[in-house]
């Protein structure tokens, strides 16, 4: 019971994560690729309840920015031009869900732009390039997983219950992809599309990319799995009544290795939503104005922005929880599994 | 492919190099000088701060230098550290941007405009003591102008097809004979190394010359008449340069310069790391630095000083490809060079392009808004009456509606571009991935140009990459670049103004001038090249730099500022526009207090 607690409590959590970023247009006070020409890296502003006469407000405001004289890129609060803070205002149009046209953001402030994760380069909103960044991360993330595994367990499965030649070629094939150098492979293959590719297809690229490139573990675990699963009892029993090879497999034996793919499941998505920080951060991922985790963290790549703008590291900061999330998921659901054997097994052994 | 002309040659020269100095090796052993009675010396005597002798000054260099002999050199570390070594006839200040004598004390010019009569100093010494006299300069041109030797400024000194010719008068007299009036020879002497004769006539005779003035040269097989000489090299670490004790430069007071007794250039790759060697306090000068550095730099200044010198020769633009492909372009391609020809597009983009915010974001206002080739930083020549035309989107739509473009509304709110055949205008920008400055200007113009219902993709390419398609294969739509004049004076970009240019990015090396504008602008290159005095120059070049706005085939952006520091005991810091931006002037360069002890 504890057990189902835990996991019932990282699946929340990250559900509330993911419906945070799949609801970004929401969230995020504008449209990602809007440059506000005039504050170019400005820091997170402070929200003010109190003003500096003291006065307190029922409604919560901003203090306009201003370059400080002489500069320009060190700001202060304009204290004579309070802007107050805007709930449920219309503004960017986004696309709830990628189809519901919206207007609807959670924040925002009466004639003013509100940073409250400060500006990059361009003085585009942190906050929305984050949250809208995510998207494109986590999806790849989560798409990546998936090819993987779904490669993973077709050829696991092949390798582990047809055995012989399949299983020799397969498992070789499979030390081959984990030997390969895959950053390199990229920028190979990267190399060869044409000049310029549109975002999406960036970002397909890289998906396929990722997930066809990490099926190699999976795959050997689920061989692992199929292995024993083939030689047990009830197997064998489907199979002296004549079962077929695809019933046999569909019916019995990929049903095993569930517990193994979602854990590696839990594993892989948070692993992949870093491979794609890290194409995107040397500039293989998508392209300019597109948000992603890893293209935000590439202007850090610059000394003078690693040393004077800390609200840039945030994206890094940003893949925390999710990692935590995952890691808290995958080890919920590997106690689970193992719980589960442990418990099968005693009843089998009862009847 | 047509012969490129002698103009074209010139240009190249000019603009892809260098204008520093030279160098030379000997491959015997060097006896000790002649001991003959020296003349008495006729130096040169520098106004300015007094400054006091001894100490070493640590600077850090973008890269290991290729060589140090001048006859071969192309690289920029390797002109930066030539440039201490070595000196030339004639000099252009790089503070007043004008020529002064150098080793040539006087020189007159003849009243038809084809001879120079120079006189040089008497009791020039090289760095190893032996005298230099003019057998020394017809040597050196010699070497110049030999095609086996492959100097990459040889063509400057061909005139439609005929070389300048040298002869000697006296010991200290020297005639150049040119073929062909030139507007401006004596600014040419600036860079031309003069080289010891003692040192390289035989590997010369033996045809080894591209081999010598390797980095490993021992220091007593290598001299040259500028401020410093070699002293020790290690290896992708440093090379280390001692005083020349035989300068022919003093200071007010009479003391012979340089001040410095050691020179050491250490080998830090990339910009970032330069900023921090100098922040540490090991480096004493920095140079070539962007607005970011430099603003994090300038916000703790304590113990050295950052410097702005103001816009310098480097402009930054965007060009469209106007190649003639011929019949094997894509037709996806022709479809966008219709649009790239038609004017009224070129001036849409420019008039929608924001320069103040690319001065504003990219450099952090340490720049100038660019509206031609010619740089604020460019005094003397700088077109006045060019005009400025503030950004205007509604201008630029307006253009658009006249050469047949409209915009289509495909639901989603947003509105697209298309051309009269309802094609969506759609394409590329490539830009420089090493250069953050340039990737963010086109990012910024991506932006601009939406605004317009332009679809513009930034990509990222490899320098060497993007030059090959802007050079070569030709398979680009759009690109941001930028170049630096290596000289005030207009020669510089001369390949960049003729059509036959080499650097005539939007359609380089033409046979024929594929315009009648370009037609335009090579005829008013080629007469101010031979025009004899400043002001006819300065008018034929103010109406080329018109009809290169007008027809604006580069969209010129910005030009940033030269930016550079030093430690506060540096005396005589003083940074110019102009190439070497701090060490024009390394022989009055000194340590205030004896404190600089830095590097190893």
């Amino acid at each position: 019971m504890k057990m189902q607690r835990a996991l019932t409590r990282w699946l929340l959590a990250l559900g509330a994560l993911h419906g945070t970023v799949v609801c970004a247009g929401f969230f995020a006070p504008y449209d990602p690729a809007v440059q506000n020409r005039m504050y170019p890296y400005l820091p997170p502003m402070r929200v003010h309840l109190v003003d500096t006469q003291g006065h307190l407000h029922a409604r919560p405001f901003v203090y306009q920015p201003k370059l400080r004289v002489g500069s320009f890129d060190q700001y202060e609060e304009d204290i004579t031009d309070p802007r107050p803070v805007k709930f449920l205002p219309s503004g960017d149009y986004y696309r709830l869900l990628g189809f519901l046209s919206c207007r609807r953001h959670l924040f925002g402030a009466k004639n003013a732009r509100i940073y409250l994760l400060g500006t990059d380069a361009y003085g585009r909103d942190q906050l929305s390039r984050l949250l809208f960044g995510g998207q494109v991360s986590l999806v790849a993330g989560l798409l990546g997983a998936g090819i993987t595994l779904l490669i993973g367990m077709c050829i696991g499965a092949v390798a582990g219950y047809f055995g012989g030649w399949r299983d020799t070629l397969l498992m070789r094939l499979a030390e081959l992809f984990m030997a390969l150098p895959w950053l390199y492979l990229l920028f190979a293959i990267r190399a060869f599309l044409p000049l310029a590719v549109s975002p999406l297809k960036a970002f397909f690229l890289i998906i396929v990319v990722i997930g066809t490139v990490g099926w190699a573990r999976p795959a050997r675990l689920v061989r692992g799995v199929v292995l024993s699963a083939k030689e047990r009892d009830f197997v064998r029993a489907a199979r002296g009544f004549g079962a077929t090879n695809g019933y046999l497999l569909r019916r019995h034996i990929l049903p095993e290795t569930s517990s193994v793919l979602l854990t590696q499941a839990a594993i892989l998505i948070p692993q992949y939503v870093l491979a794609e920080m890290t194409l995107s951060f040397l500039g293989l991922g998508v392209p300019e104005p597109v948000p992603s985790w890893g293209n935000l963290l590439s202007s850090l790549q610059q000394y003078s922005v690693l040393i004077s703008h800390w609200w840039m590291y945030l994206p890094a900061v940003a893949i925390v929880p999710f990692y935590l999330g995952y890691l808290g998921l995958a080890s919920s659901l590997h106690e689970r599994g193992a719980a589960y054997k442990i418990e099968s097994r005693i009843l089998g052994n009862l009847t | 492919m047509k012969k490129p002309t002698a103009n074209f040659k010139r240009c190249w020269i000019l603009s892809t190099l260098l204008l520093s100095a030279f160098t030379f090796i000997g491959r015997r052993a060097i006896a000790s000088p002649p001991e003959k009675t020296t003349e008495k010396e006729e130096l040169l005597v520098l106004p300015g701060e007094v400054g006091r002798r001894g100490e070493r000054l640590v600077v850090s260099l973008r890269g290991e230098p290729k060589t140090l002999n001048p006859l071969i050199s192309v690289d920029t570390p390797s002109r930066e550290v030539i440039g201490t070594m070595q000196a030339d006839l004639v000099h252009i200040n790089r503070a007043t941007q004008l020529t002064e004598p150098a080793l040539a004390k006087s020189w007159k010019i003849s009243p038809d405009g084809l001879r120079y009569t120079l006189v040089l100093r008497r009791g020039l010494k090289f760095s190893d003591g032996y005298p230099m006299d003019a057998d020394d300069v017809l040597f050196t041109f010699r070497l110049y102008l030999d095609e086996k030797v492959h100097a990459p400024q040889r063509d400057l000194l061909i005139f439609d097809g005929k070389p300048v010719s040298l002869q000697k008068v006296d010991s200290h007299t020297i005639v150049f004979q040119l073929p062909k009036p030139y507007g401006v020879m004596e600014r040419m002497f600036d860079g031309w190394a003069i080289l010891p004769r003692h040192l390289l006539e035989k590997p010369y005779e033996e045809g080894k010359i591209a081999q010598v003035g390797a980095l490993t040269t021992p220091p007593n097989q290598w001299a040259g008449l500028g401020p410093f000489r070699l002293k020790e090299y290690v290896a992708g670490q440093r090379l280390v340069l001692e005083r020349n004790p035989y300068y022919w430069k003093t200071d007010a007071k009479g003391n012979r310069l340089p001040y410095l007794d050691e020179l050491v250039f250490l080998f830090v790759p990339s910009a970032d790391a330069q900023v921090l060697r100098f922040q540490s306090g090991e480096t004493g000068v920095i140079s070539r630095l962007g607005a970011e550095n430099f603003s994090v730099l300038a916000r703790d200044q304590k113990d050295y000083a950052m410097v702005d010198a103001g816009p310098g020769l480097e402009y930054n633009f965007l060009f469209f490809n106007l190649n003639d492909l011929g019949e094997k372009a894509p037709p996806e391609m022709i479809q966008k060079q219709k649009w790239f020809r038609d004017l009224k597009f070129r001036q849409a983009v420019s008039s929608a392009v924001d320069r103040e915010a690319i001065v504003r974001l990219v450099y952090q206002g340490r720049g100038a808004a660019l509206w031609g080739l010619v740089t604020p930083g460019n005094r003397r020549w700088a077109d006045e009456k060019l005009p400025h035309p503030p950004r205007s989107l509604e201008k630029a739509r307006e253009l658009l509606k006249e050469a047949g473009f409209s915009w289509g509304v495909p639901g989603n709110g947003d509105s697209w571009l298309q051309d009269s055949n309802g094609k969506p205008v759609e394409f590329s920008i490539i830009a420089q991935s090493s250069s953050s400055e340039r990737s963010k200007m086109a990012a910024l113009i991506q932006d601009d140009l939406k605004q317009l219902g332009m679809r513009v993709q930034v990509v990222p390419l490899e320098s060497r990459s993007l030059l090959n398609r802007v050079t070569q294969t030709k398979q680009y739509d759009a690109c941001v670049l930028g170049a630096a004049s290596y000289d005030a004076d207009p020669n510089s970009d001369i390949n960049v103004w003729l059509s036959s240019g080499g650097l005539h990015l939007w359609n380089p090396s033409q046979a024929h001038p594929a315009t009648p504008w370009e037609a335009e602008i090579d005829r008013l290159i080629n007469e101010q090249m031979y025009a004899s005095t400043f002001e006819q120059r300065k008018k034929l070049y103010d109406r080329a730099q018109e009809v290169l706005a007008e027809n604006q085939p580069m969209i010129f952006l910005v030009s940033p500022n030269i930016l550079a520091g030093a430690k506060n005991t540096i005396g005589n810091f003083h940074p110019a526009v102009l190439e070497p931006y701090v060490f024009w002037n390394v022989e009055q360069l000194y340590l205030k207090n004896g404190t600089e002890n830095a590097a190893r």
